[in-house]
């Protein structure tokens, strides 16, 4: 009798949630099938700017392909097409399902979500034009922001409304996380791009407004998306409940606090009040609290299930990015220590450091989750564990070339430039080495992603096995507890 | 008041309260800056900064901005004692917020794949210089990245042309005698560069 009673139960939660996931897929798969793209688009775009670092002469007669146009293009096409297209598709589904409800007002996301794309799409046309406004990380045109920030509103709505009519009354961690972004990012985007296009901020202001904008993208927008699924998807899998409930909310709320402070940091040493910059670096000190706290909360959910992280895709994705978050956020809040800075400032060493938090942290985290996502979207298995083994093995050895080489060259770099007596173009020629290896790491990722990309374009298109068992990395085997993938 | 309300609140509070702190406080600190007059060792007096001229140097920013140099070249020399920016000779003195007080957007920069352009103009005085490098920074600068800017030219044979500011290539750069004819933009940009300079003392900000 009970047995058919939890039985039943089964049943009834597994309904429940195909009908939430029935009513995610045709959204998702606008934003996670545009955010692959972009992606690819990204990566071509990243790849030119690379080679053109160590070989000026490639490409270099028609304006449009300078390598001043094409570096902010990579850098709007990741940010704003990859990372947040695929943000929103996650943090969609993460609400729908962790409210117990269906995804609303999906007409509006759907037709958002190709709005998105036609903005990304016409804001990369002009930086390669030349209507690039060389604010760093708002680089297109202020009128692009127009239908950038309608779409954010959207978002807004459809997250505030299922705040208050989710069926779950309990908020986990990752909702927290979600809900913060949502409101965070159309908040900074709203108001940075109107202090960089009117007179509210004035002279040097305008580059402290730029920083406190573009360090936070990073912190309160793909931060905490990949912090929210990272939360839902490793307790998910192993089957088993995070560390500590505590400490997540702990880590929530200094994050909220401090994260917002740091971004002064990337002005030490510049024309700027002392005051300001000693802020940034009390933040980014500050930034230690919610950082081990994290660490603490996923690692120790993580240890002793080692097995499992080996053989699902999105245990090892996610994992890894997890692990990243840590570095990077280390690594981060020694680099704002002026000492420090004094020689990484203006080096391609804060280049690697960019790239260790988008794309180890988010990026890998973002993949773990679409990993897991995408087959209970489509019914239907992933086609190929060995293009999800290409995947991870290129993006994890590709990430970590790049970063140990261009930390390296760029550390060197800092040093080399701070004696007066060695020439510059002596320093130009010791980086070289460092931008080659940047491109050989490069190619590696790119085989990655097109791996994912033909992985998720055979998703979609209705290839791969039906959705009897998950595709794991090892072995294939029904009696193998825990979540699927 | 509900959970999820309460949790909107602290969510907002926490990024209003650090754009208060991070850019509306500075903003009161510096927004009512105004350009300084000072003696200048001969006894006149200068005005600083000035503002662009109208028809060569804010068109030249404006190239600058629309070939992305911002993301090799910074604009802002740091402190003695804090890195070697002064004994590189990017500069007479660090950068304070003053020198920035017409830059809209300010121009300083994050990134020195190339050498920092703060004071170029006094630097590297030649206008002929910056035209053979913008059009192959190989000619001037053996070993550079800077990527050549070909396309801000053209290019004559054999006989000097008629324009004033024609500049010739090299004998050993072409097979044949060159002239590189600067286009508006390339006039334009290098005006700029010449016009980039932080002279005099200023003090630093607390």
């Amino acid at each position: 009798m009970a047995e058919a009673e939890t039985r039943g139960e089964a049943r009834n939660t597994a309904l429940r949630r195909a009908v939430i996931d029935a009513s995610c897929r045709p959204v998702l798969m606008v934003w996670y099938g545009s955010s692959v793209f972009w992606l690819l688009a990204g990566t071509a775009l990243a790849l030119l700017s690379s080679v053109k670092l160590h070989t000026p002469e490639f490409l270099a007669g028609w304006a449009p392909l300078t390598f001043g146009r094409v570096r902010p293009a990579h850098l709007n096409a990741v940010i704003y097409g990859w990372a947040s297209m695929s943000g929103v598709g996650t943090t969609l589904w993460l609400m729908a399902r962790l409210g117990r409800q269906r995804l609303p007002w999906r007409r509006a996301l759907y037709l958002m979500g190709w709005l998105w794309n036609l903005t990304v799409g016409f804001g990369l046309y002009k930086i390669l034009r030349g209507a690039g406004t060389s604010i760093e990380w708002l680089e297109f045109p202020w009128y692009v922001a127009i239908p950038i920030g309608a779409g954010f509103l959207v978002l807004v709505a459809v997250a505030v409304r299922m705040m208050t009519t989710r069926r779950a009354p309990h908020l986990y961690v990752s909702q927290w996380y979600l809900f913060g972004a949502v409101l965070w990012f159309p908040i900074l985007y709203v108001a940075a791009t109107a202090l960089m296009h009117s007179p509210a901020a004035t002279g040097i202001t305008k580059a402290v407004a730029n920083w406190w904008f573009a360090h936070n993208i990073l912190g309160l927008w793909l931060t905490p998306i990949g912090l929210a699924a990272a939360y839902y998807l490793i307790p998910k899998v192993l089957a088993k409940p995070i560390h500590s409930y505590y400490l997540s909310i702990l880590g929530f709320w200094t994050l909220a606090i401090f994260y917002n402070w740091a971004g002064t940091h990337h002005l030490i040493g510049g024309p700027v009040p002392a005051w300001l910059v000693t802020v940034g670096v009390v933040g980014s000190m500050m930034m230690f609290i919610p950082v081990i706290t994290v660490a603490v909360n996923h690692h120790f959910t993580t240890i002793g299930s080692f097995r499992k992280v080996v053989v699902s895709p999105t245990l090892r994705f996610v994992v890894f990015g997890a692990m990243s978050y840590t570095l990077v956020s280390v690594q981060g809040s020694l680099t704002a220590l002026r000492t420090v800075n004094e020689t990484s400032h203006f080096t391609h060493y804060t280049i690697a450091h960019a790239h260790l938090g988008v794309y180890a942290f988010y990026s890998m985290v973002a993949f773990g989750a679409m990993y897991y996502i995408l087959p209970r979207l489509a019914r239907r298995e992933w086609s190929s564990s060995a293009l999800i083994r290409i995947h991870f093995w290129s993006a994890a050895i590709g990430m970590t070339m790049y970063w140990v080489g261009l930390t390296w060259g760029g550390w060197n770099q800092g040093r080399m430039m701070n004696d007066p007596d060695i020439p510059f173009l002596e320093i130009v020629r010791y980086t070289i080495p460092y931008l080659w290896s940047r491109s050989a790491a490069g190619i590696l990722m790119t085989v990655g992603h097109v791996a994912f990309a033909v992985l998720v374009f055979r998703m979609v298109r209705g290839h791969g096995g039906d959705a009897e068992g998950p595709t794991l990395l090892w072995w294939r085997s029904a009696s193998e507890p825990g979540a699927r993938t | 008041m509900t959970r999820s309300a309460s949790l909107a609140l602290g969510i907002i509070f926490t990024v209003v309260a650090s754009m208060f702190g991070l850019v509306l406080l500075p903003e009161r600190q510096l927004g009512g800056m105004g350009p300084v007059t000072l003696a200048r060792p001969d006894g006149t007096e200068a005005v600083y900064p000035q503002p662009l001229d109208a028809w060569r140097e804010a068109p030249g920013r404006e190239v600058y901005r629309s070939l992305g140099c911002v993301y090799c070249h910074s604009q802002q020399v740091r402190p003695e004692g804090f890195g070697a920016d002064l004994a590189r000779g990017w500069g007479r003195r660090r950068s304070v917020p003053r020198d920035y007080l017409y830059q809209d957007p300010p121009l300083a920069g994050t990134m020195r794949t190339g050498p920092d352009l703060a004071s170029i103009g006094s630097r590297q005085p030649s206008a002929q210089w910056h035209y053979l490098h913008l059009y192959d920074p190989q000619i001037t600068s053996q070993g550079s990245i800077m990527p050549p800017y070909r396309f801000l030219f053209d290019t004559t044979h054999h006989r000097p042309p008629a324009t004033f500011d024609a500049v010739k290539l090299p004998d050993d750069y072409s097979d044949a005698p060159t002239w590189l004819l600067p286009n508006a933009d390339a006039r334009a940009l290098v005006a700029y560069l010449l016009a980039l300079e932080q002279p005099y003392a200023l003090e630093a900000v607390r």
